[in-house]
């Protein structure tokens, strides 16, 4: 079954014939599952290394207009310490609006290039709308040229370091969210150490035309599997990581969101980001409401959208991811709880089916992230 | 004789007493199942009314009742382990018996040769 009006990636032809079943997904045609399975794709990837194709979603350079540092000027838009990034290094951010809501979430890296462009991976559903924020807001500082010609892989898992060190072994001294550029089986990539699994691993941008028979030399390695992306949304969930759009949207502060280290120091002292009234309140104050994880008692899942009612029946916050951890072994959400319950141990009521569930306000991430991280 | 409904259920007869559960194309549309909600015993439900709740990794699907009548047993080994509906949907994976409130209507019904039709037909 095809539908003519998504989008493909250079990959399409290799998840159909590979058995993928594709779905639609923020316009494009992606493989939510591969003959594996959810569950056994999720375990592959947490105990050898799964091969994901996130080529929908957004790639960009960054430049500046004016010959100042085009990380200062994002830095209006994103709290993050963005201007001290050296080359090859990379930090995840935020695009804020006016009010201190969460647009979508990002990964900002400077490349190499002496002018200190930015390289920035922002997600797929979002890409068009964060380009006209960055247009509009930034357009007489900043240009902003998509990488439309390029795709974009995740190798993740324990075994990723060892499998893309075999074809070009300096990609074995990075660190957790450093980024370097790598000539992999001649063609020139751009690899960070970074991903959205929880587990150690590396995103590989890689031209489109030389993209397919690049993942076909890694998925030559018996350590490797195409994982979809519902595998894919059950290990960002147990790694207590959040989705753009479910998790936060543009009324939701990176306060509420529980994502305040996306939150520079010295950029909270100064306070210039827009948005930083509501920000700085919050940080000081505490948020009214906060997102948590949380675990179900017993089995049934704890899908998105789900209510938190008090012992009264009343609806007090709402579960934003929920589904089965299949390495944790059982149910898993995260959602919002006012603050005053936004306490460890804390006991919710979940109504599920129109059934009271008991759950329990617990720490994430709900599996031990395994990234690799400079030994300091 | 087994018969089927177009909701990818499989219903097996014994007398007034019928076993439920779903078809192998209906597991395999689903993926792996991580919990099953089952009725209560002694529960009536009509035709259609939803009468369980089958969870895979990535959603949630309902289970109708095939026809009218009243649960008399569900399958508890379903809740140490849900896969069960995986390894063995049309045996050790059933979901409950119910005790029919008129056996013609297991006439209305698919038989097998009917249902693999109607799974043709899906893909």
């Amino acid at each position: 079954m095809s539908d003519d009006s998504l989008l493909k990636t250079p990959f399409y032809e290799m998840h159909v014939s590979a058995g993928g079943k594709m779905v639609p997904f923020a316009g494009y045609s992606m493989p939510v599952q591969y003959p594996l399975g959810i569950m056994k794709e999720h375990t592959h990837t947490r105990e050898k290394a799964g091969l994901f194709d996130v080529s929908h979603m957004g790639q960009a350079y960054i430049r500046s207009k004016n010959g100042g540092d085009p990380a200062l000027a994002i830095e209006a838009l994103m709290p993050s310490a963005l201007a001290v990034l050296k080359p090859g290094k990379m930090r995840y951010s935020v695009l804020l609006n006016d009010e201190g809501g969460i647009e979508d979430d990002l990964m900002v890296t400077r490349t190499f290039e002496p002018e200190g462009t930015l390289y920035v991976v922002v997600n797929a559903a979002c890409k068009d709308k964060d380009y006209d924020i960055l247009e509009e807001k930034l357009g007489d500082k900043i240009t902003l040229e998509p990488l439309d010609d390029r795709a974009l892989l995740a190798l993740q898992g324990p075994k990723a370091e060892e499998v893309l060190a075999s074809l070009a072994p300096e990609v074995a001294d990075l660190s957790f969210m450093e980024a370097t550029m790598v000539t992999l089986e001649g063609v020139v990539c751009w690899v960070s150490r970074s991903g959205y699994t929880g587990e150690d691993g590396y995103e590989i941008s890689v031209p489109s035309d030389e993209a397919p028979a690049f993942a076909a030399r890694l998925l030559a390695n018996e350590d490797v599997e195409w994982i979809g992306l519902g595998a894919r949304d059950s290990l960002r969930l147990e790694a207590g990581l959040c989705l753009s759009g479910h998790d936060f949207d543009g009324s939701v502060s990176p306060v509420e969101a529980n994502i305040t280290f996306a939150l520079g120091k010295k950029r909270r002292e100064t306070g210039d980001f827009v948005g930083a009234d509501r920000i700085l309140k919050e940080l000081s104050e505490g948020a009214d409401k906060v997102r948590v994880g949380i675990l179900p008692d017993g089995r049934a899942p704890a899908r998105e959208g789900t209510d938190i009612v008090d012992p009264n029946g009343t609806v007090i916050g709402k579960i934003t991811s929920g589904g089965f951890g299949p390495t944790f072994g059982g149910p898993v959400a995260m959602g919002f709880v006012p603050k005053n319950l936004a306490v460890e141990g804390t006991k919710v009521q979940l109504m599920i089916r129109g059934k009271v569930h008991g759950a329990t306000v617990a720490p994430t991430p709900f599996v031990p992230q395994r990234y690799k991280r400079k030994q300091s | 004789m087994t018969k089927y409904t177009e909701d990818h259920e499989w219903i097996e007869a014994d007398g007034d007493i019928a076993t439920v559960g779903i078809t192998d194309y209906a597991q395999k549309a689903l993926g792996d199942v991580v919990f099953v909600e089952l009725p209560e015993v002694g529960a009536a439900f009509s035709a259609g009314d939803e009468v369980a709740v089958v969870e895979s990794v990535k959603a949630a699907s309902e289970v109708y009742a095939p026809l009218d009548g009243e649960i008399t047993e569900v399958n508890g080994d379903l809740e140490g382990d849900p896969s069960l509906v995986n390894t063995a949907p049309t045996s050790n994976g059933w979901f409950f018996k119910m005790k029919l409130s008129n056996t013609g209507d297991l006439d209305g019904l698919m038989d097998e040769e009917a249902y693999n039709e109607h799974v043709a037909g899906l893909e």
